[in-house]
């Protein structure tokens, strides 16, 4: 139905990010409950590529403001259109407040924060234990809310695929 | 094919099967699905115990805050590149404690004393230390620790712990004896300012050409026995009072002393001393010159993970080590979140709050 799908650098920055973030969420759960010997590097890990997350979602919502995305099925019920619309800006806004937060909790307890030891970034405000507990129950919080939005977004998007087939899949996978 | 393809039911149904794959698949790699594996927040609750005590440590709740500094006089500087063990002079908070998760048990009855810094110069690298009595770990693991802690617990009957379950306990892990042959030994000092505090786990030390050194640490005191004011043992916080009284007129000195692993000494084991005749080096003086109660003092903002090290010191694959900052975070969480919250408890010391 719908002919023109997304550009190539949308659909590119999507699926990465996608793996990056489904990534980021198993990894942030999993790490905070290891006592292996392993938990210390898979947090350095962790704040790295969640820097890269960032960089990335900035690129991404410049990408979003100079490229058109296909509108959505005409046919589509107004809740359908309005649930979509609302999980994508809470998904943008969870994108930009995990990576955020992280780096804030980070400073609040005095820790360095490097792009894989390569670069290392400011840090945003002085240690504070208030601070810290803020953006590390922020962190937690954000992160149970990215699942289920996650849900209803990989829900939704398989529901146009394979029951509405309307072509909103399609547009994020083959571009078509 | 056709008619399944046609089938909105049908596809429906795969859609739900689909989703479902997708969940348990993310929460599999969320680790939500391996609960035989222990995790640092059971190793918290352990730790904290029934009766918690909200705003403080989950172990290690009883302190005092320590501020000073740490001479380098640059012996270090061959081994390691951290800029601290240049021949100069490098501020830290600290706090020294006794084991345990309440914050007004009695100083004397502690098993263990522990001496804690945060060491940060003008780099914005930390160095974070936390030290005990111990020279040595009972075991070389996590788990092992875990069921250790366990034994040694109060039966929730008797209220005290069961002898046959400590003695089962090490019959089984011989790899303590370094560890029972320290404590049977050991007799408990006069004063936080005597006492010998140990890294206990082994660290690396990196030159600047990248080579590597396994070394342990260990702060030796300067102060003598005879030196000290006496200690009112009849006090909670005998120690605390001591400490305080001692710093009115006096710095508290103590040297910090690595000893270098060679290839005989296994890095990885914390269960196991290394020879006396190891190279010794001493990195230089902790000075500590004031100090201030830990309620709202600025060491209880403080997380002593030993994982936070600066370019120069790296941590050994030893398991206790590296289990460290996952438990040490989540007591963090704990206790900040009740500091957030304004819910932490407030405890009366008799040394006051200020020097
Ligand atoms: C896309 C970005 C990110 C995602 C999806 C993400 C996800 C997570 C999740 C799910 C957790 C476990 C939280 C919980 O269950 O309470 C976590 C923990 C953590 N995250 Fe992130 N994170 C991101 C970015 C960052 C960044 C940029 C940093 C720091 C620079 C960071 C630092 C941390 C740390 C240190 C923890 C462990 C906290 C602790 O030990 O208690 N994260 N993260
Ligand atoms: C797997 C082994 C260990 C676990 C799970 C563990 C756990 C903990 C926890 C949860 C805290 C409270 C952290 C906070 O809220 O800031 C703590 C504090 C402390 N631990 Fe450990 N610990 C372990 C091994 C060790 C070892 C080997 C040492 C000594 C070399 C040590 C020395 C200390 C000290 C000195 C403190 C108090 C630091 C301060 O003054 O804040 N711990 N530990």
């Amino acid at each position: 139905m719908t002919s023109i799908g997304h550009s190539l650098s949308t659909r590119l920055l999507h699926w990465a990010m996608a793996f990056i973030i489904i990534s980021m969420l198993c990894l942030g759960s999993s790490m905070i409950q290891s006592l292996d010997t392993w938990q210390m590097e898979a947090v350095k890990l962790h704040k790295s590529f969640g820097i890269v997350a960032l960089i990335l979602v900035i690129v991404r919502l410049f990408n979003k403001l100079i490229s058109k995305s296909p509108p959505l099925p005409n046919d589509l019920p107004k809740w359908q259109k309005f649930a979509a619309h609302v999980t994508h800006f809470s998904l943008y806004a969870l994108m930009l407040a995990m990576p955020i937060s992280g780096w804030l909790m980070q400073s609040a307890d005095g820790r360095e924060v490097s792009l894989f030891n390569l670069i290392t970034l400011p840090q945003l405000i002085h240690a504070d234990i208030k601070m810290y507990s803020l953006f590390r129950e922020i962190h937690g919080y954000v992160a149970s809310l990215f699942f289920l939005i996650l849900f209803m977004h990989i829900g939704a998007a398989l529901y146009h695929g394979l029951v509405r087939r309307d072509g909103v899949l399609s547009s994020m996978t083959s571009g078509k | 094919m056709k008619k399944f393809q046609n089938s909105k039911l049908a596809r429906i149904l795969l859609l739900t099967i689909i989703m479902t794959v997708v969940v348990i698949t993310i929460l599999f790699l969320a680790g939500k699905f391996s609960p035989q594996k222990l995790t640092a927040q059971q190793f918290v609750n352990l730790q904290q115990g029934d009766n918690t005590h909200a705003g403080f440590r989950r172990a290690h709740a009883k302190g005092i805050c320590i501020f000073g500094d740490f001479e380098s006089n640059g012996n270090l500087a061959s081994y390691s590149s951290a800029t601290l063990f240049e021949k100069r002079i490098s501020p830290f908070i600290g706090r020294f404690s006794i084991a345990g998760s309440n914050p007004t048990a009695p100083d004397l009855k502690a098993p263990v004393r522990s001496l804690a810094f945060v060491l940060n110069n003008d780099t914005n690298q930390e160095w974070r230390v936390a030290m005990n009595t111990p020279p040595v770990m009972a075991v070389t693991n996590p788990y092992d620790f875990f069921e250790q802690i366990q034994a040694l617990s109060p039966d929730p009957i008797t209220k005290k712990p069961d002898p046959e379950k400590i003695k089962a306990f090490f019959k089984e892990h011989p790899e303590s004896k370094a560890f029972n042959d320290w404590k049977a030994n050991y007799v408990p000092t006069n004063s936080f300012a005597t006492e010998q505090y140990h890294s206990i786990n082994a660290f690396y030390l990196i030159d600047k050409s990248g080579h590597k050194q396994a070394v342990r640490w260990v702060a030796v005191p300067q102060a003598t026995k005879e030196s000290l004011p006496k200690l009112d043992v009849d006090s909670a916080d005998a120690l605390q009072i001591q400490l305080s009284k001692i710093l009115k007129n006096n710095t508290i000195k103590f040297d910090l002393v690595f000893t270098l692993a060679n290839a005989q000494d296994d890095e990885n084991n914390p269960t196991i001393p290394w020879p006396d005749e190891r190279e010794k080096v001493t990195a230089g003086t902790l000075n500590i010159i004031s100090w201030e109660a830990q309620q709202n003092g600025k060491c209880a903002d403080k997380n002593f993970d030993p994982l936070v090290l600066p370019d120069g010191i790296r941590a050994t694959a030893d398991p206790i080590l590296r289990a460290r900052g996952a438990a040490y975070a989540e007591s963090f969480r704990r206790r900040a979140k009740e500091v957030l919250l304004g819910t932490q408890e407030i405890v009366r010391s008799q040394v006051g709050n200020e020097q």
